[in-house]
């Protein structure tokens, strides 16, 4: 990357009336060039998304329209053939309950592994942490026989709780980290005024959770949302298919309609943008300021 | 109100190390003992196994007669402030204070009551509103207290309460945990390394070495008859002067030689310390700072025997003025008078000459000055003395 931006750079580089060093043009011009390398897929899914049908075709790929055109969103979005409507419904009956779930699992799990700890804590977290390991096609046919013989709920029921599994490993991680941090005196104190564990867990260790919530919610968003192996073999039912899934058959068999597949994926990407953005902001610190002494 | 009984408590870690051993201690209803040493000796681990926070690996502790070893902490009705005060950040004062009673389910008009109630106990009525992050020090020291208090338990337990405020602050609220403690008549049991804060708070002061007790007394009794060198060495500040010496029989009864200096014994020290089966022998002789006085204003020596002295170096306190000198006697060192002093005097006084670094106490506005030589006066009825091999005091 280095080497290709060298050669790139004069001319990417403006002349500016700035005293900049040298060091610091070639800083800022590889940096400019590595952010147009990860931007360009983008630009050729937004302009290509704003195609009509007949101009989206992969040798124009890099032009603007010539007819700027909702046409291919609409399809997406709610298009007889196409439409992602349902299958965002689907992602959210997904993904909120497994966020939800996982985190808080990972929460308990972290509060008991490093502040409430019992004997063998280390040797459960070690094992905890194998399943982090463990490849989502290892478990494909182990998992789908336990579904048939516990005769687990199928479709999403299913997918909400393979996720909520496989989910478990890094949000214990994360907030088991995150709980070391927290004063031992503070878990102490409480159980000098006679707070059991879960008592404990709820009034001390919770209220002051929440940037390790924010940032487990946002990591099992995000994953969760974009996975598409789990969904594609555990889940039959295309009505109950998430958005991952049915945005790999908007490719249809015959004709592949370049603007509506570019729309499709933008939208479908959407939530996990906007969740980091919304979330992002709350990203707390110095919460536990005044814990010790000051 | 309950007294607490440690029948041999020991604590052994994981890695088989004895915090503490066999500690045997009493400490009467409504009493404030200091558990007073160095960091490690074990006083934090005596007082969280007191507290339940950590297990008994030996003996039996009781609390109000009962033996509770195996009970849970919050079943034996204690309660405990910390060094770093532990305060729940997310709370306001008030929620701090009320925590433990909104736990045992108390009526919210009991607990509001109460909470009034501790809060001017402890001035703290203004900032009850507050969240931790907006109080200063002191002001988090006092809210510690006031968790602890509010529940008006059998035991306090304190942990260095005072060790993350600055000096002045600390004077203040020694006296304010003292009186409270005094007040309420609750049964406390302190923890500081502070000697300080031993001497001026506790009815009785436990000084403790590598987790084992080294006495137990009131303050008085602990700085006047202190057991062995560890003890000598680490509670008085500055702390006594200790050098080897060798008890003889003089015409007029015994003498001990330091140095050059061959001082007379008084027959009552002598008769108590039994130096009559030590004629001969070397023993560590101690004197306290405050035994060792220059002259007065006008010049004239105090009474007591005169030991002649150059002066190495000269702190002026203001209220008090110490005077650094070199006894060419031997000095006493030992393990147990390095731990007790961190180091101790030969760093302070800078040794010049080969011999001991001595300390005495002259008038405030003396005049001494670094070289001056003068007669320093000892009071030999204060004299100390203890055994070189086992480091008892003698006659003990």
């Amino acid at each position: 990357m280095s080497t290709a931006s060298a050669t790139v750079e004069p001319r990417v580089r403006r002349p500016r009336r700035r005293r900049a060093t040298g060091a610091q043009v070639l800083k800022y011009a590889a940096l400019l060039f590595a952010a147009l390398v990860v931007l360009l897929p983008v630009y050729v899914l937004l302009v290509a998304s704003f195609k009509t049908g007949a101009e989206a075709e992969p040798s124009r790929a890099w032009a603007l329209p010539d007819v700027w055109s909702l046409d291919a969103w609409r399809q997406a979005w709610n298009g007889e053939q196409y439409g992602l409507l349902p299958f965002l419904e689907n992602s959210f009956k997904l993904v909120i309950p497994a966020t939800l779930i996982s985190t808080f699992l990972g929460s308990l799990n972290g509060f008991v592994l490093s502040r409430w700890r019992f004997p063998g804590a280390d040797l459960v977290f070690l094992f905890l942490l194998f399943g982090m390991f463990i490849p989502y096609q290892a478990v494909m046919i182990p998992l789908t026989q336990i579904f048939i013989d516990v005769d687990f709920p199928e479709g999403i029921p299913r997918l909400v709780f393979a996720h909520i599994v496989y989910g478990i490993p890094i949000t214990t991680l994360i907030f088991r980290s995150y709980y070391a941090t927290i004063p031992e005196d503070l878990i102490e104190a409480a159980r000098m005024d006679r707070a059991g564990m879960l008592r404990t867990y709820w009034s001390v260790v919770l209220p002051v959770s929440a940037p390790a919530f924010v940032v487990t919610a946002i990591w099992q968003f995000t994953s969760i949302w974009n996975d598409f192996l789990f969904a594609v073999f555990i889940v039959d039912d295309p009505e109950q298919w998430p958005v991952t899934v049915a945005l790999n058959n908007t490719t249809g068999s015959f004709v592949t309609p370049y603007n509506v597949q570019m729309a499709a994926a933008l939208i479908a990407s959407l939530p996990t943008l906007v969740v980091y953005i919304l979330l992002g902001r709350y990203f707390m610190r110095g919460l536990m300021a005044g814990a010790l002494k000051g | 109100m309950a007294d607490i009984r440690l029948d041999g408590i020991g604590k052994r870690f994981p890695n088989g190390f004895w915090a503490v051993r066999d500690l045997s201690l009493t400490i009467d209803e409504a009493e404030l003992l200091v558990l007073v040493g160095p960091s490690g000796c074990g006083k934090t681990t005596a007082l969280r196994m007191v507290a339940g926070l950590e297990d008994i690996s030996a003996g039996d502790l009781y609390i109000g007669g009962r033996r509770v070893n195996d009970v849970l902490e919050r079943d034996r009705d204690i309660a405990m402030v910390f060094q770093n005060y532990a305060l729940y950040p997310h709370m306001t004062v008030a929620q701090n204070i009320a925590f433990s009673l909104r736990l045992s389910k108390r009526p919210r008009k009991e607990i509001r009551e109460r909470v009034e109630e501790t809060a001017r106990l402890l001035g703290l009525e203004e900032l009850l509103d507050r969240r931790p992050k907006q109080l200063s020090g002191g002001q988090k020291q006092r809210v510690a207290m006031g968790r602890a208090i509010i529940r008006k338990p059998q035991v306090f337990l304190m942990d260095e309460p005072l060790s993350n405020l600055d000096a002045q602050l600390r004077v203040h609220m020694r006296g304010e945990i003292e009186a409270l403690q005094k007040r309420l008549g609750v049964t406390t049991v302190y923890v500081t390394h502070d000697q300080v804060e031993a001497m001026t708070m506790g009815d009785r002061v436990a000084v403790l070495r590598a987790g084992e007790l080294q006495q137990v007394d009131t303050p008085t009794n602990v700085y006047d008859r202190p057991v062995n060198l560890f003890v000598a060495g680490f509670i008085g500040s500055p702390p006594m002067n200790l050098a080897r010496g060798t008890v003889e029989r003089g015409e007029e009864g015994v003498l001990v030689r330091l140095g050059s200096a061959t001082l007379p014994v008084p027959a009552e020290i002598a008769r108590v310390r039994g130096l009559d089966a030590w004629i001969g022998r070397e023993t560590i002789v101690g004197i306290r700072p405050e035994n060792l006085q220059g002259p007065s204003a006008d010049g004239r020596p105090a009474g007591g025997f005169q030991l002649p002295a150059t002066i190495d170096r000269v702190e002026a306190l203001g209220s008090s003025l110490l005077a650094f000198f070199t006894l060419d006697a031997p000095p006493a060192t030992s393990a147990a008078i390095a731990e007790a002093t961190g180091g101790g005097l030969q760093e302070v006084a800078l040794i010049t000459r080969e011999g001991t670094p001595f300390c005495a106490t002259f008038e405030p506005r003396s005049a001494v000055r670094v070289g001056d030589r003068v007669d320093v006066s000892l009071d030999t009825h204060r004299l100390h003395f203890f055994d070189p091999e086992s480091e008892s005091a003698l006659g003990t």
